[in-house]
């Protein structure tokens, strides 16, 4: 809310300075405004990740203590870190995390992609039915799935299991979709020159279809692997035992254990945030492109 | 059926394309037999190609589904405790359950207050990045992290900077002589602290498909209007909110929906509080199955929480068909 009484002054102001193009203004007035308030905005932004360090960086007394204060009075320190680290959780909950991701995300593509392919480019019979009910099918909200799927994983005896945490998660039918219109794009001219050499459906799906199609996929991967990793309702249910559970939820587990040792929650939560910032760092590119591809039919 | 008559015509125009290829005429198979061959192939490589998509959709979506509407009308407990069916019991006690309508009430109370800012705040950030800023990617850099972050770490943050005398919050308005306020534990100020961290979380996203959409608008039409002497404020109402009219309302369905679903930073948070002043319709579906062991009622709130959706979802359909029409 703050954000938004602070834009405005700067719009009005940027209007008055007529006549100013939109974008690229004759005069760098509306455009010095515009870089001041973007740029006290993103500081703004940054704040919680600040003093989430400062805290983390504190001894939990100094942590503690009021006033409150960004430098603490006994120094800064590692000991909150060393202290989450030493507990031995976070690594294994990381490790956890990051395999059940990259399961979500690999079964995910395969099967998306193929379903994809036959949808757009074989002509069997049914498939403008499975097409509907795949696109219906996003309307269903997974909370809605929460207490049948439990039952079943129950049944199954899937219960803290990683199996529970991966099979229900790979059905993204946005992506179906989004893949789909994708390879209606690509000439059917590649593959009809190798199918009359006599290639296979599945050859021409997996040396012509799918290197064509890296940039969706990669796409489609991101956003998969980026909501597999921060899911926190399914795995909160499905998983009970502390060498289980997936990043998310141990954190929530560690909230409630140490209490108010202020600092050591707070390098949890860092440690925790730091693969994917990490990741975001090195494929920023890529992440916002996929964002930008893939976001308005997916979530 | 309703896919034969979708099939032949496509079907007539790969055999029509490939007729048009100077093919070599000695192809070893005669044609009236290639096409039957070629159309059962098809169905078989169709089916064969979506087959393990359509086991797990089958397996972990559609047989929920199923089994979820079943479990809706009995009174089946988490405990094994069984009282089979009862018909629509449940459904009759969950419309005359407050509690319910109040999660219900919240849910469609934080829907609406974090809509407003995440699309009006997240527009406002593209179209000022889009000014022909500096440093892009600095900007995109700080309003999108947050967004992947995991919502635990959100609300860890979150929680910290709320906390009456340690927070950073109140320090601030201390700074600026107001009196602390307390954030989660007010119930009339809770949810505005859960909205703001969710703002924080998220608006990043809508912010990166608002950019794209602005920097999708040809620049003729900025050209154009500035050469008519038209300012950068009538350029922006004048071009680019027309041209984002379509964005803008995939971006409030899909805010909408998304925020109807709403659970993990306000269970995380406030874990409903105080005094159910936060919990939502996805939290209370969670509490009756899992901690009020009522497999039964909470499966029957989730299919009331999927009516809702439904009419979010058919109420989208039908503003597009006007659009359209």
């Amino acid at each position: 809310m703050a954000t938004t009484t602070l834009s405005k002054p700067a719009l009005r102001l940027k209007g008055s300075a007529e006549p100013v193009p939109n974008r690229r203004p004759k005069t760098p007035l509306s455009r010095i405004l515009a870089t001041v308030v973007v740029s006290v905005l993103a500081v703004a932004w940054l704040v919680p990740f600040a003093w989430a360090t400062a805290t983390a960086l504190k001894t939990e007394t100094d942590a503690a203590s009021t006033p409150i204060s960004w430098i603490p009075a006994s120094g800064f320190t590692l000991d909150a870190f060393a202290k989450v680290l030493q507990s031995g959780n976070i690594p294994t909950w990381t490790l956890n995390s990051l395999f059940t991701s990259a399961a979500i995300t690999a079964i995910t593509l395969v099967i998306s992609a193929s379903v994809a392919y036959a949808i757009s480019r074989i002509d069997f019979r049914g498939k403008r039915m499975l097409m509907g009910v795949i696109v219906a099918s996003i309307i269903i909200p997974p909370p809605v799935l929460i207490i049948p799927l439990f039952q079943q994983m129950q049944s199954l005896g899937l219960i803290d299991t990683y199996w529970a945490l991966i099979l229900p998660q790979v059905i993204h039918s946005p992506m179906v979709f989004v893949l789909k219109k994708f390879f209606d794009q690509i000439p059917r001219e590649l593959e009809e020159a190798a199918l009359m050499d006599g290639a296979g459906r599945l050859r021409i799906f997996t040396t012509i279809v799918l290197p064509l199609s890296r940039p969706i996929l990669a796409a489609v991967a991101i956003f998969v692997f980026i909501g597999a990793w921060n899911n926190f309702l399914w795995p909160f249910i499905a998983t009970n035992e502390s060498s289980l559970l997936t990043l998310p939820v141990g954190l929530q587990t560690i909230k409630s254990a140490y209490g108010i040792q202020y600092a050591q929650n707070m390098a949890s939560a860092l440690l925790a945030a730091l693969p994917l910032i990490v990741v975001f760092l090195f494929f920023q590119r890529q992440i916002i492109r996929g964002v930008a591809t893939t976001g308005l039919a997916g979530t | 059926m309703s896919t034969a008559p979708a099939t032949a015509p496509a079907g007539k125009s790969s055999r029509s394309r490939r007729g048009n290829i100077p093919a070599p005429a000695p192809v070893p198979v005669p044609p009236p037999a290639a096409k039957s061959s070629r159309s059962r192939r098809d169905n078989i490589h169709g089916w064969a190609f979506s087959a393990p998509f359509l086991a797990f959709f089958l397996m972990f979506l559609v047989w929920p589904m199923i089994s979820g509407a079943v479990t809706s009308l009995t009174g089946k407990s988490l405990t094994g405790a069984n009282s089979g069916f009862i018909g629509l019991a449940n459904y009759t006690e969950a419309f005359a359950d407050s509690d319910m309508w109040r999660s219900l009430g919240n849910t469609l109370y934080f829907t609406l207050i974090s809509t407003v800012p995440l699309v009006v705040i997240a527009l406002a950030l593209a179209a000022l990045v889009n000014m022909g800023l500096p440093a892009q990617w600095l900007w995109r850099l700080s309003f999108f992290s947050p967004f992947l972050l995991a919502s635990t770490v959100v609300s860890l943050f979150f929680a910290w900077m709320y906390n009456p005398e340690l927070g950073l919050f109140n320090d601030m308005l201390a700074n600026l002589g107001i009196p602390p306020v307390a954030w989660l534990n007010d119930p009339s100020v809770a949810m505005w602290a859960v909205v703001i961290a969710t703002v924080w979380w998220t608006v990043g996203f809508n912010f990166l498909l608002y950019l794209a959409a602005l920097q999708n608008i040809p620049q003729q039409h900025y050209e154009a209007a500035s050469l008519d002497g038209a300012g950068g404020w009538r350029q922006f109402f004048s071009i680019s909110l027309p041209q984002l009219g379509p964005t803008t309302v995939m971006i409030v369905i899909l805010q909408i929906l998304a925020s109807l679903k709403v659970f993990d930073q306000i269970y995380q948070m406030t874990e409903g509080g105080p005094g159910g002043a936060t919990r939502s319709i996805v939290q209370y579906i969670f509490e009756a199955g899992f901690t009020g062991y009522r497999l039964g009622y909470s499966a029957a709130i989730s299919y009331i929480f999927f009516g809702l959706i439904l009419l979010v979802a058919l109420a989208q359909v039908f503003t597009a068909r006007k659009r359209s029409a």
